[in-house]
């Protein structure tokens, strides 16, 4: 494929990384605004996108950013936005409009410290809670957290293919850390790249339903392609057109979150690193969970019986593992910068008779291993 | 307090068929959504039929033709038409549109909003898709309040009007639309209101034959502005538009800002058509150039 980031080996900032694995996911649009710490994503699309064929637009702010991409996608292209801190709040009354439309797209979160300006320049992971519950309403979302540039660029593209598979609106949340962070890359051969395209309707015009609920995610008549339907955010019954009914609009919601739900073990991963014999858990993701697995390394050869649980998508959380692995351990310790949001879905699908502990950190840096060390030997008392 | 619709009730238009007001247009107007949910008294339905038959006569194929709104009575008209139609966000239309004529060109996309939607909540959309010289369209109908919600004021109300959040009068200048889109840089300007049936409909025409920004204002009645505001009966406001509306397509856009004092004229016409690259062509020239350097490595 001409114009693309070729397989073989690089070092290379996550941001940039998030930028060409969209290119190889097939994303030919962007719209943003400028936000520290996401502008190298932006900078780079639009040098790279018009290379691909693609279109850039820095757009007047994040509302229209995530808007315009909205209707990129529904006239059938892969489209992006990046952002960070308030922009991704500005973003939030479009996530609810995304699941409504069942409009494939992805933002990436390149999470900076808060609350409000905050820190621009540092990092926070306070976006977690906003991402799945920031828009008014019942909706799902998927969002991943790479804790490499490796994983930056990989879940780009997963982002983008689960998008697609689930009509729905995935987030890349990164952190200031992942997106500034030189790291190896490697690239494989695109014929190991799976790339998935939303299912296009097959029925003729008059047969096609744009809300079709005898589907779980129904085909999607993009614009032009002479459907002619209307798509509305307003709740709406099979054909799009508004509905105020009990049954319809309970069917829709229902729908809209089934999507997820019922495919929830297919689309969540995570990564356990000592947990076979663990007694204390620690949960952590992103750049903390670097700081965190230093301390696993470092305190297993001491000989405490601790390990990691590292969550890459924290929506849909692996709340099933996270349950079988809190029967086994006697103690839970989440580690996060920011001042207690996984923690409460750990509590909420841990096993309720252990001791589950969090330590709060929001300062703009990422806590040190030392730091992290610390209180693992006070909850040792050692 | 009675209001005017209670007045006027839908009896008097129940004799009215369907059928026969639409007649002709069956292939642009999802007929098995009627009736709307428009007033009696309100102008959105002639809105309604003159954007279906402008449509029809336009020439493009009407796959082709996407309507696209947001929020508020307005809001509700493109799912009328029979064309790929996206009821988005309020304040937010604009911003779809561009994504949506950027993905794909040869789209014939129509933003269709109120006063509310575009030039109040969603302003900064307007005067930026403007700047840039979209290849869009938007038709603004300005009724000069917030009908969906109840009748609260907008950036159009009138200053000293009567409405539900300005009981004891409305203490804000309004917008004019007309030199706001020159000013923000829109490439082709109108006004008319729905009385000037032909007028509008050669407008819409000409509004999907302009390659650029295209604003076309159409200054709606609405009952529950009327009722408040000097217009009691739901034909007053029309009375209004046809004893005082002057058409002068070389009006000076300052000068026509709207007070709806009865003693002053309503400027409307063709003000303003030139015809400058659009940024969906200039981005195609940058990816042709871009091209030209060759593949990165």
């Amino acid at each position: 494929m001409p114009g693309l980031l070729r397989p073989g080996k690089y070092f290379m900032q996550g941001n940039i990384a998030i930028g060409e694995a969209a290119l190889i996911a097939g994303c030919r649009f962007y719209a943003g605004y400028p936000i520290t710490p996401s502008n190298e994503i932006a900078e780079w699309m639009s040098r790279r996108l018009p290379e691909v064929g693609g279109v850039f637009i820095q757009m007047e702010d994040e509302i229209g950013s995530i808007v315009a991409v909205l209707g990129a996608s529904a006239a059938g292209v892969k489209a992006m936005t990046a952002t960070s801190g308030p922009g991704f709040s500005l973003m939030m009354e479009s996530v609810g409009l995304a699941s409504m439309m069942e409009i494939p797209s992805v933002i990436v979160n390149v999470m900076r410290a808060g609350p409000s300006t905050g820190i621009p320049t540092l990092v926070g992971q306070g976006d977690i809670m906003q991402a799945k519950w920031g828009s008014h309403g019942d909706y799902e979302i998927i969002a991943y957290l790479p804790n490499s540039v490796q994983e930056a660029f990989d879940f780009t593209i997963k982002a983008f293919n689960t998008a697609e598979r689930y009509r729905i609106m995935t987030m890349v949340l990164a952190d200031q850390v992942i997106g500034h962070m030189m790291g190896k890359l490697i690239v494989p051969d695109y014929s190991e790249v799976e790339l998935v395209e939303r299912e296009k309707p097959t029925v003729s015009p008059d047969q096609y339903l744009v809300a079709d609920s005898r589907y779980l995610i129904p085909p999607m008549a993009i614009a032009g392609a002479g459907y002619r339907v209307n798509y509305d955010s307003l709740t709406h019954d099979d054909r799009g057109y508004p509905s105020v009914d009990r049954e319809v609009s309970f069917r829709l919601v229902q729908r809209l979150v089934r999507k997820i739900r019922e495919n929830e073990r297919k689309i969540a991963e995570w990564e356990e690193y000592e947990t076979d014999d663990a007694d204390l858990l620690m949960v952590a993701y992103g750049c903390t969970s670097r700081s965190v697995k230093e301390v696993v390394k470092k305190l297993r050869r001491e000989g405490f019986r601790v390990g990691l649980f590292r969550p890459k998508t924290a929506w849909p959380f692996p709340w099933w593992r996270l349950r079988e692995l809190s029967e086994r351990v006697n103690k839970i310790l989440v580690v996060e910068i920011n001042m207690g949001q996984m923690v409460h879905v750990v509590r909420e699908y841990a096993a309720r008779d252990i001791d589950i502990m969090h330590v709060p950190y929001a300062p703009g840096y990422m806590p040190d291993p030392g730091y992290i060390e610390g209180i693992v030997r006070k909850v040792y008392g050692a | 307090m009675s209001s005017a619709v209670d007045r006027v009730r839908l009896k008097d238009f129940s004799s009215i068929a369907l059928s026969t007001f639409y007649k002709g247009l069956e292939e642009a107007i999802r007929i098995d959504r009627m009736p709307h949910i428009f007033c009696p008294g309100c102008g959105l339905g002639i809105v309604l039929k003159g954007l279906a038959e402008a449509i029809l006569k336009s020439g493009i194929p009407i796959e082709k033709h996407v309507g696209v709104s947001g929020i508020g009575c307005t809001g509700r008209l493109p799912g009328y038409l029979k064309i790929d139609a996206y009821h988005v966000t309020h304040g937010r239309p604009i911003a779809f549109a561009v994504g949506l004529k950027l993905a794909n060109p040869e789209l014939e996309v129509t933003v269709v909003g109120g006063d509310g939607d575009i030039v109040t909540i969603g302003g900064n959309h307007f005067i930026h898709a403007a700047r840039r010289n979209h290849d869009i369209n938007v038709i603004i109908v300005n009724n000069f309040i917030y009908g969906m919600t109840g009748g609260q004021y907008g950036a159009t109300t009138p200053v000293g009007s009567y409405t539900t959040t300005s009981p004891h009068g409305h203490v804000e200048y309004p917008f004019n639309i007309p030199l706001l889109a020159y000013a923000a840089g829109a490439t082709f300007i109108a006004r008319w209101t729905p009385i000037h049936y032909a007028q509008m409909v050669d407008t819409f025409i000409q509004m999907f034959e302009h390659k650029g920004f295209a604003v076309v204002e159409i200054i709606a009645p609405c009952v529950l502005y009327g009722e408040r505001n000097r217009f009691p009966s739901y034909t007053d406001m029309v009375k209004y538009f046809r004893d005082r509306c002057v058409i002068d397509n070389e009006a000076d856009l300052p000068k026509i800002g709207i007070s709806l004092d009865p003693k002053e004229p309503l400027v409307i016409g063709v003000f303003h058509k030139v015809r400058k690259k659009t940024y969906e062509e200039l981005y195609r020239e940058l990816i042709e150039r871009v091209s030209k350097g060759g593949a990165k490595e």
